[in-house]
């Protein structure tokens, strides 16, 4: 009875994977029929997903799909929306999420990047380092280093090492969404979910993002929401389609995209017939 | 090659003269104000002087100065806004970042749209009954302050409310994604973007509390008085008060004293906002979004 006690429940800290790369991914992520609906009216219908360690997963879709509201419910924000109702299972690294007692901690292992960027009206610096100030790190030296490693991986320390005690809210909309990955990336997360992060961003940012993307595959697993087939098509190893509120189809990109589906619905939408 | 055709003509003068009744609206609007502020000085100017700001009133206040009532504006002022300020600010946040969207939520906004309806010589009597008889304050300075406090309210929740709410919610959202707690996003990025619409509530409030006659009539605020209060338990003269006083109910008085008294009070005041709007321009610049 005391010793129960005084073990650790596995939901208080789950410990971080290594790293490297298993022969054999494991599965990150294992989402087991999950219904979302808002105020009863259902957005998201019985979906089950499996998402592998240290790969992208892409979902596309036409908009009003649920994939935000798959987002949403990755990272508990149903905790914030009272008209947000969720069924079903997410296991997080095994631990169902819904029954994690800090959900704080939860998601800052889940760096979030949304479609339209948000600078927070700080510096540039003070954007970066919100994440470690919130978590309890307030060593000038350790922030320093952090920032400077965040804002690199981003592609963006070049553009703003000069100006790092000028306001965030004040870069360029393209700055602002790569500010947005570094933010995300100093929670030094294991999940990257980028909700159609190109929207508001010119080509050649984009590009320099799905570089990043490629980059920081190898160390999290990424979940690309995107509304561009052939931006799924360049960075994703497997794909979802979304329609209204359920999964169509998963399957491989590249057999995919060779029309290797079996949903009409889905070929229409990757070959560029509707959506 | 781009005449203007008939239409496009008509549609031109039609918005000039519209421009043209606008402008004279918003003229109109200053109107009193300058008129006002021409007349106090006119007419209360040469009342002002070292011994009119700095003396005590004689001669059954048909001459001398106001020193009581002026710090004893001041006092009642500060005191509202002790209680009234961390409340209502308090209040604020609840309603606006924790509080549930149901009927008790919307109850409590209806009551505090109510609470700023009610005519201040009903707040005046809830004082009298509350705080001056059941709690004992007696007629004093505390009483009068928390009366005020209660009066003014709403405006300072009102304001808070709505500057927190100007913040857009993808900056809460943002927050939370990092795993921020409710209480972390509102202290770091919530509430340093809203102060300089909270401030704008305060200097609402100063004003009113300021000028306020009837809530302190009954529960603190002194006829005459010629000491300077010590404690929140003394009464005190008032600046509102006095000029009621020396305009209706003294006669002999001098013309320009009544004027004089106005000066004073409404110079308190701008002195008082445009120290608030500085503050309010000194905040602001870091916040651009």
């Amino acid at each position: 009875m005391v010793e129960a006690l005084t073990q650790n429940h596995p939901y208080d800290t789950v410990p971080k994977q290594a790293p490297t790369k298993p022969s054999s991914s494991p599965v990150k992520l294992d989402i087991r029929n999950l219904s979302i609906s808002y105020n009863g009216i259902p957005a998201l219908v019985g979906v089950n997903l499996k998402i592998y360690e240290n790969e992208i997963f892409g979902i596309i879709g036409p908009a009003n799909s649920g994939k935000t509201s798959l987002l949403k419910a990755l990272n508990r924000m149903d905790m914030f929306d009272s008209a947000m109702t969720v069924s079903g299972e997410i296991l997080f690294d095994g631990y169902n999420i819904q029954r994690w007692r800090n959900v704080y901690a939860l998601r800052r292992r889940i760096g979030v990047v949304f479609p339209l960027p948000v600078g927070l009206p700080m510096t540039v610096y003070d954007n970066v380092a919100l994440a470690p100030r919130l978590s309890g790190i307030n060593n000038k030296a350790e922030l320093d280093e952090t920032v400077e490693r965040c804002l690199k991986r981003a592609a963006l320390w070049d553009e703003v090492k000069d100006r790092l005690q000028s306001l965030g809210s004040l870069l360029s909309g393209g700055q602002q969404q790569r500010l947005t990955i570094a933010r995300a990336l100093s929670q030094n997360p294991d999940l990257l979910m980028l909700d159609e992060f190109s929207i508001a961003v010119d080509p050649v940012t984009t590009m320099r993002i799905e570089d990043v993307l490629k980059e920081l595959k190898r160390e999290m697993t990424i979940i690309l929401v995107t509304n561009l087939t052939q931006q799924a098509h360049r960075l994703a190893e497997r794909i979802a389609f979304f329609m209204n509120g359920t999964c169509i189809e998963i399957g491989d990109t590249e057999s995919m995209f060779s029309g290797n589906v079996t949903d009409n619905r889905t070929a229409d939408y990757i070959a560029g017939r509707f959506g | 090659m781009f005449a203007a055709s008939g239409l496009n003509s008509r549609n031109n003068r039609r918005q000039a003269l519209i421009r043209i009744l606008f402008m004279l609206m918003t003229g109109l609007l200053i109107l009193p104000v300058l008129i006002i502020l021409t007349t106090l000085l006119y007419k209360g100017g040469p009342a002002i002087s070292f011994e009119f700001l700095f003396g005590n009133p004689t001669n059954g206040m048909t001459e001398g100065g106001i020193f009581p009532a002026l710090v004893g504006t001041i006092w009642l002022v500060a005191v509202a806004l002790l209680f009234s300020v961390p409340l209502g600010v308090a209040a604020a946040i609840y309603l606006s970042e924790f509080a549930a969207e149901n009927w008790f939520t919307r109850a409590i906004n209806l009551a505090i749209i109510n609470l700023a309806g009610v005519p201040s010589i009903v707040h005046a009597l809830f004082g009298v009954g509350a705080f001056v008889l059941f709690m004992d304050f007696g007629t004093s300075i505390l009483a009068a302050s928390l009366t005020l406090a209660i009066m003014t309210l709403p405006v300072v929740i009102v304001a808070t409310r709505e500057s927190l709410q100007a913040v857009p919610y993808a900056f809460r959202e943002a927050c939370w994604n990092m795993g921020a707690t409710r209480w972390q996003t509102i202290r770091r990025v919530v509430l340093p973007n809203a102060v300089s619409g909270i401030l704008t509530g305060v200097i609402l409030e100063v004003s009113r509390t300021a000028g306020e006659t009837a809530p302190i009539m009954f529960t603190g605020a002194a006829f005459f008085l010629p000491f300077l209060p010590e404690s929140v338990f003394d009464q005190t003269m008032a600046m509102s008060l006095h000029l009621f006083v020396i305009s209706t109910q003294v006669p002999g008085v001098p013309d320009e004293l009544p004027f004089g008294v106005a000066l004073v009070l409404i110079a308190m005041v701008l002195i008082m906002n445009s120290f608030s709007i500085a503050l309010r321009i000194y905040l602001r610049v870091n916040k651009k979004w």
